[in-house]
């Protein structure tokens, strides 16, 4: 069972980031640490290819730059990673991040191939959906449970009423939500057999294809208007008092 | 611009947010709805709100309808040429516009809260970092234009009214990329007004601490007559259900008031929630990115200001 699990390194959510002025594009530090919706994928892949004795690789692309964020799901378990960074690359949009991952995916082979549902810095909540397209295959999205039953994927799917249950024959894609699993946290064996793990570095012409440009340009980049007015209170026994009437104020009680 | 507007059925209504788009698009010129359902009363419904013509697509019987949707959509857009189609920020839109864009090799804008037309070319405005810069992408590529937009950035009216033209499309037969079944559906029954609709929310945060808590928040919102919510922490550990969940893998809500109890505001829930009428946070990080939209923002321990709430109220 061949196992790939999509992962993004993203700045540190922690750091905020910033566009730069000139290109729009987002400046992305050289440490880059695993967007920590990508950890269920990793900890779902390694709970699958445990059960049926598969293999584990993380295909990525971006600005690759010290790798801290691929060598953290390296450091959990998985055994090579494949990365694809290019200037050419520079500004993509999801559909030219996911011809790339789709052919680097196609290049590794696969039986499953793991998804967050969303990036944390992007977010545009589509790339799992055009990977599948782009590799013919059923995309299972918003999976909370993942079962393998022979060549068969169950997931329970979230939906806006409650949840579906849904499977499909592998090959498949699937999108996780976060809840999926628990995330392992790396072990200190796991973090130094991640430092000689593989870390395959491609460009786009290893992978033979083109990318012709984002289809899009960024006219505006300003700040949202703030909300005016809010008022910050520190309790100190008694602020519930200001929700009281605040809530008197608006009508509500 | 002749744009298209995708709607499922729910409820053997249209989902909401294909109304408040097709309200949208009436100002761009001829409208049509790409219907993923079979209701007659909700095509009427797209009618009322302008739709002149309705391709309706009978989803395939238990499976999961976003390949075969997305094939016959492209088969659709090469004949008729539309110049714009847009899409809610739902789970089904999702996998369809993902699924078409890939099929057409166009681009798609993701998460637009507005849209407008600049001579011939379509301009999103998308909010990025949780919705504290907007973003304004003209769309450069061949058309159509692919835009997803999120629920309730626009007002639903009806206008323009028609007895649409409803043209049949055949959803074709994708082979394994469509083979996803469907094999239970299970809904999640909650008390009290619907999450979506609701006038005030009451939504608890990873800070109330334990799964127990939320009784807090599940009284607070009997008091005040509201709905529960909650972040992705919440429902991903599993203290209520995901149909709960407010953010972009999740619900779009814009209440008269929200209120956050023990949720530091990440950009996931703040997009969900940040056009709400008036927002009262509790939270103990002073600096904590909910206390950015917050109206009325108290420092403090859920824990402590809660239950004096409630008590206030009684």
């Amino acid at each position: 069972m061949n196992i790939v699990v999509c992962v993004k390194q993203i700045p540190d959510p922690a750091n905020p980031s910033e566009l730069d002025a000139e290109s729009h594009f987002l400046v992305r530090p050289d440490d880059q640490i695993m967007d920590d919706g990508d950890r269920y994928g990793v900890e779902m892949a390694l709970q699958l290819a445990e059960a049926a004795e598969g293999s584990v690789t993380l295909v990525s692309m971006g600005p690759a730059g010290n790798l801290q964020g691929i060598r953290q799901a390296l450091a959990m378990g998985a055994e090579k990673a494949v990365i694809i960074t290019d200037d050419a690359l520079r500004g993509a949009g999801a559909l030219e991040t996911a011809r790339v991952l789709a052919a680097a995916i196609t290049r590794e082979g696969f039986d499953i191939v793991l998804c967050g549902t969303e990036s944390t810095d992007g977010y545009s909540g589509i790339v799992p959906q055009q990977i599948a397209e782009l590799l013919g295959v059923p995309a299972l999205t918003y999976a909370r449970r993942v079962e393998v039953d022979g060549s068969t994927v169950k997931i329970e799917q979230q939906t806006a009423a409650g949840y579906n249950e849904v499977e499909a024959p592998i090959p498949v894609l699937l999108s996780l939500t976060a809840g999926a699993v628990e995330p392992r946290y790396p072990t200190f064996k796991g973090i130094m057999a991640a430092k000689s793990k593989p870390i395959d570095q491609l460009a786009l012409s290893d992978l033979e294809i083109d990318v012709a440009g984002a289809g899009q340009e960024i006219l505006t980049v300003a700040e949202a208007p703030g909300r005016a007015g809010g008022v910050k209170i520190e309790d100190e026994g008694e602020a519930h008092l200001e929700i009281v009437s605040k809530l008197q104020e608006l009508k509500v009680v | 611009m002749k744009t298209w507007v995708f709607v499922e059925e729910s409820n053997r209504a249209p989902a909401p947010v294909g109304l408040e788009l097709l309200t949208k698009a009436r100002a761009f010129g001829d409208v049509a709805a790409v219907f993923l359902g079979s209701s007659d009363e909700a095509i009427a419904e797209l009618g009322r709100h302008g739709a002149g013509t309705v391709y309706k697509m009978t989803p395939p019987d238990g499976v999961l309808p976003a390949a075969a949707a997305a094939a016959a959509l492209a088969d659709l857009i090469a004949s008729e040429t539309p110049d714009l189609v847009l899409f809610g920020l739902t789970y089904t839109d999702r996998d369809v516009a993902g699924r078409l864009s890939a099929r057409l090799g166009r681009p798609v804008v993701s998460n637009a809260t507005d849209i407008r037309i600049d001579g011939d070319s379509v301009v999103v405005t998308n909010e990025i970092f949780g919705g504290t810069v907007l973003v304004e992408t003209a769309v450069r590529a061949e058309a159509p234009a692919l835009v997803i937009a999120r629920p309730k950035s626009f007002a639903a009216e009806p206008g323009d009214e028609q007895t649409p033209t409803v043209t049949d499309v055949a959803v074709p037969d994708v082979g394994h990329a469509g083979s996803a079944a469907v094999t239970a559906v299970h809904e999640e029954k909650s008390q009290g007004p619907k999450l979506e609709d609701a006038n005030i929310v009451v939504a608890g945060g990873r800070g109330l601490g334990a799964a127990e808590k939320f009784e807090m928040i599940e009284q607070l919102a009997g008091k005040l007559g509201a709905a529960t919510g909650a972040t992705r922490a919440v429902v991903d550990a599993g203290w209520v259900a995901y149909s709960k969940q407010v953010g972009q893998t999740g619900k779009t809500v814009k209440p008269s008031v929200y209120i956050a109890c023990g949720i530091s505001g990440a950009m996931q829930h703040l997009v969900g929630m940040k056009n709400s009428g008036t927002i009262i946070a509790i939270n103990k990080d002073p600096d904590a990115p909910i206390f950015d939209v917050a109206d009325l923002g108290i420092v403090g321990d859920v824990h402590q200001v809660l239950p004096k709430l409630l008590e206030a109220l009684a």
